[in-house]
């Protein structure tokens, strides 16, 4: 098959170019995009990409293959391989460092702002603040992101304002604390992010669902944070 | 917080408001001139006048008129923070586009008080 890698390297290269590289796969097994990225480097040991866990938990390989952000790891070949032919590049819109390596600076800023801590300013309990399984229940399909950035990078928002739009990973995120019971800053927060980008960039195309590795919904958090802000004001 | 003077409300929730509030007048106001066009095929000038000569028409065609103006100013300043980077050119921008709300909402008022 033929695979286009994105090639970068600032202290070399002009500027970023496609490499074709054709490849066997071995045996022809439908291997996961990450093994593919192994068979490369062992080809060519200046390829460049991030990888920790290869089992889609730690997030760190997000990257896009035929146009689709996803995670190489759990994105098994058959799945994204259009006419035998592959084409990765690193996650659009953040600054390359090198090949598919970004610099994440900008989507970390954002999930910063968000206070992405419990704030509880009543005396702790002797041994840990209780939650009703309804309340913990209430954190199901927030808890579990994962960081991959896989759905910021593909919402054009975030794409022309990272540095005001927090973007769908972030506010997930923010509204992962809205949503938990033990929280008592829920109208500080939502009053950070009362301005007209910060969750109004939003306009609702739902990339960020369609991407997620981990099939979360931002769109739909996003939506909670805008009735809380409505009810809040009203 | 990100702090934005130029944003019709100053409030992202405001802003938002506004335009499903706006958009909503402008759709019914649609509706409803294409419903009357439809309902009344050999429309005379009198009748015509006669419609905008009724203050409910007049307060119906001023809510609408404004609303066309808030929703485009809401409207071109997204586009405007979004796509046009270099602040000089966003500012002549965001400025074209208010002075032109603002000649129309007068042209407006001027026609509909005309008849
Ligand atoms: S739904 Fe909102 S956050 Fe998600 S991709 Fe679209 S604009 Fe971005
Ligand atoms: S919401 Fe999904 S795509 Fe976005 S950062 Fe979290 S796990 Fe990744």
């Amino acid at each position: 098959m033929l695979v286009s890698v994105y090639r970068y390297n600032p202290e070399t290269d002009d500027a970023p170019s496609m490499q074709d590289i054709h490849i066997d796969i071995p045996g022809g097994k439908d291997i996961m995009v990450l093994d593919l990225l192994q068979l490369l480097k062992d080809k060519d040991p200046t390829l460049a990409y991030r990888r920790s866990c290869r089992e889609g938990v730690c997030g760190s390989d997000g990257m896009n293959m035929n146009g689709t952000n996803g995670l190489a790891c759990i994105t098994p070949l058959s799945a994204v391989v259009e006419n035998d032919k592959l084409v990765l590049r690193p996650l659009p819109g953040l600054p390359v460092i090198r090949d598919l390596v970004v610099d994440m600076t900008q989507f970390y800023k954002a999930y910063e702002k968000i206070k992405p801590y419990l704030i509880n300013d009543t005396p702790p309990p002797a041994i840990e603040r209780l939650q009703s399984p309804e309340e913990r229940a209430e954190l199901d399909g927030l808890y579990e992101c994962i960081l991959c950035a896989c759905c910021s990078t593909a919402c054009p928002s975030f794409w022309w304002n990272p540095d005001k739009f927090i973007g769908p990973s972030g506010l997930l995120q923010a509204y992962r604390f809205l949503a938990d019971s033990r929280d008592t800053a829920t109208r500080e927060r939502l009053t950070e992010l009362d301005d007209p980008f910060s969750v109004f960039r939003c306009h609702g195309i739902m990339n960020c669902v369609s991407v997620c590795p981990k099939g979360l919904n931002p769109t739909k958090a996003i939506g909670k944070i805008r009735n809380m802000l409505l009810q809040q004001a009203t | 917080m990100v702090t934005s003077i130029t944003s019709f409300g100053r409030s992202g929730l405001y802003d938002w408001m506004i335009q499903r509030v706006s958009a909503v007048v402008l759709l019914v106001y649609t509706v409803f001139m294409i419903g009357y066009l439809l309902m009344n095929p050999g429309l005379d000038y009198e009748q015509w006048s006669a419609l905008f000569e009724n203050t409910a028409m007049r307060i119906f065609s001023l809510l609408t008129l404004l609303s066309f103006a808030a929703h485009i100013w809401i409207g071109m300043w997204s586009v405007s923070t979004d796509y046009i980077k270099p602040t000089g050119a966003r500012f002549v921008f965001q400025s074209a586009t208010g002075l032109l709300t603002f000649i129309y909402v007068v042209w407006g008022i001027q026609i509909l008080w005309g008849v």
